[in-house]
């Protein structure tokens, strides 16, 4: 008998290894994440895939699967909570998407949209945050990172670089690129790197590419994170 | 007629886009003014509102009397809507956040190119701007919020007739848009 879970009393398959969100991607059953694509270690910080295992909330990509355990996804507390933290990650940047060249191809925006999130709920910070435009090809806008660290993660294990990293703790924690002058130009990045393409809102930019596709025909301009997640990220778990 | 739905509406420290996007209802205008009535609006002309049911917000507050004209409509509205993107979070306008308000006064009206005859407004009718642009929902309590920049006449079309034909106004995927 090959070992199961239930996700919202569905049974799940999986293999020994296989974490929550790796069996859940793989039965076609989603669950709400930025932080997390399955080429690179889980990190389990934006908390937008907690989901309640046995009575406990965890979050789904760093949680092994174990057999018979009980998970609910869908429930309104959880969509609720999630709704929450994405709301927390508008108000603690600077996200206005009429003016950010990735609306319509952000993720960040897609999890709002698919969570039906129509207000910010918290006061705005407003932070001050940098633009590092130095780069000739690719650019970086502080004002819409949520410290996902998938660039971090991207550039160590695909690139076989080490461009990027978080620095600082809490309201003060930023990313930051491994130059002495702190600077993106100053790294080894090439725009063809996989840390350029990873981001899942519109922090890290390649230039000159923003509009090719008009706002109105982009990916969840008609098609909801849900589909488009399951569509492209699916095949890569178990690589 | 009595019995008609008041609905107000006004624009803050927005651009009226929301408002032109209001009207791109455009034929069904003419359905909506068979229930609505509209008082204070930049379509009537009425200058204060008066126990109305719905007050539309467009545009966050960037100064003093804003927060004047906002409070006089949650105090005579009985829903209260954010539209839009300003209303939301701020917008555009609240991009001077990141620089002083006397660092945007000098390059308006003192150093910036083009400037003659340089001098920073001062006539004791112009509101006071406030130190930083916010969004409406933390100055009073809002009801419901049209998010898009601007929302489309859809959204309004689909959140008025809900609400006037007592439904739980709802918009669906396709309408939810922050651009």
């Amino acid at each position: 008998m090959s070992k199961t879970i239930t996700i919202d009393g569905k049974i799940i398959p999986f293999e020994d290894g296989q974490t929550i969100m790796d069996a859940a991607m793989a039965a076609g059953v989603y669950i709400p994440h930025l932080c997390h694509q399955p080429e690179f270690t889980p990190h389990g910080s934006c908390k937008l895939c907690t989901v309640n295992v046995n009575g406990r909330n965890c979050t789904a990509c760093t949680f092994p699967a174990i057999d018979g355990q009980e998970v609910l996804n869908e429930t309104q507390e959880l969509i609720d909570d999630r709704k929450k933290i994405t709301q927390m990650l508008f108000v603690e940047g600077n996200h206005f998407c009429p003016s950010c060249e990735k609306t319509g191809n952000c993720q960040l925006q897609g999890v709002a949209y698919h969570l039906n999130m129509l207000d910010n709920h918290f006061p705005l910070f407003y932070p001050d945050r940098k633009v590092d435009a130095s780069h000739t090809e690719v650019m970086i806008d502080h004002n819409r990172c949520i410290f996902c660290t998938l660039c971090v993660r991207a550039s160590q294990q695909k690139d076989g670089k080490d461009v990027f990293a978080i620095s600082g703790r809490g309201i003060d924690k930023h990313l930051i690129v491994n130059a002495q002058s702190g600077l993106l130009k100053d790294t080894d990045l090439n725009v063809t790197d996989h840390a350029c393409a990873v981001c899942p809102t519109g922090a890290i930019l390649i230039k000159r590419t923003g509009y090719q596709v008009p706002i109105g025909q982009r990916i969840y301009d008609h098609k909801q994170i849900d589909q488009v997640s399951l569509a492209t990220e699916q095949h890569k778990h178990g690589e | 007629m009595a019995n008609k739905i008041r609905v107000a509406t006004t624009s803050l420290a927005g651009c009226f886009g929301c408002h032109m996007s209001f009207l791109d209802i455009d034929e069904r205008m003419l359905q909506l003014v068979e229930l609505v009535e509209f008082d204070r609006s930049p379509i009537t002309d009425i200058e204060h509102c008066t126990n109305c049911d719905i007050g539309l917000i467009e545009g966050g507050v960037c100064n003093s009397e804003n927060v004047h004209v906002l409070r006089e409509f949650r105090a005579n509205c009985k829903i209260l809507v954010a539209v839009g993107a300003c209303a939301i979070n701020g917008g555009l306008p609240a991009m001077r956040n990141h620089i002083t308000l006397e660092e945007c006064l000098n390059e308006a009206y003192m150093d910036g190119i083009g400037v003659e005859n340089p001098q920073i407004p001062s006539d004791i009718e112009l509101p006071l701007l406030l130190d930083q642009v916010r969004p409406i929902h933390e100055v009073v309590k809002i009801d419901y919020f049209l998010p898009g920049c601007p929302p489309s006449a859809d959204v309004f079309w689909k959140f008025l007739t809900d609400l006037i034909e007592g439904r739980e106004p709802a918009l669906p995927y396709e309408l939810v848009h922050y651009d």
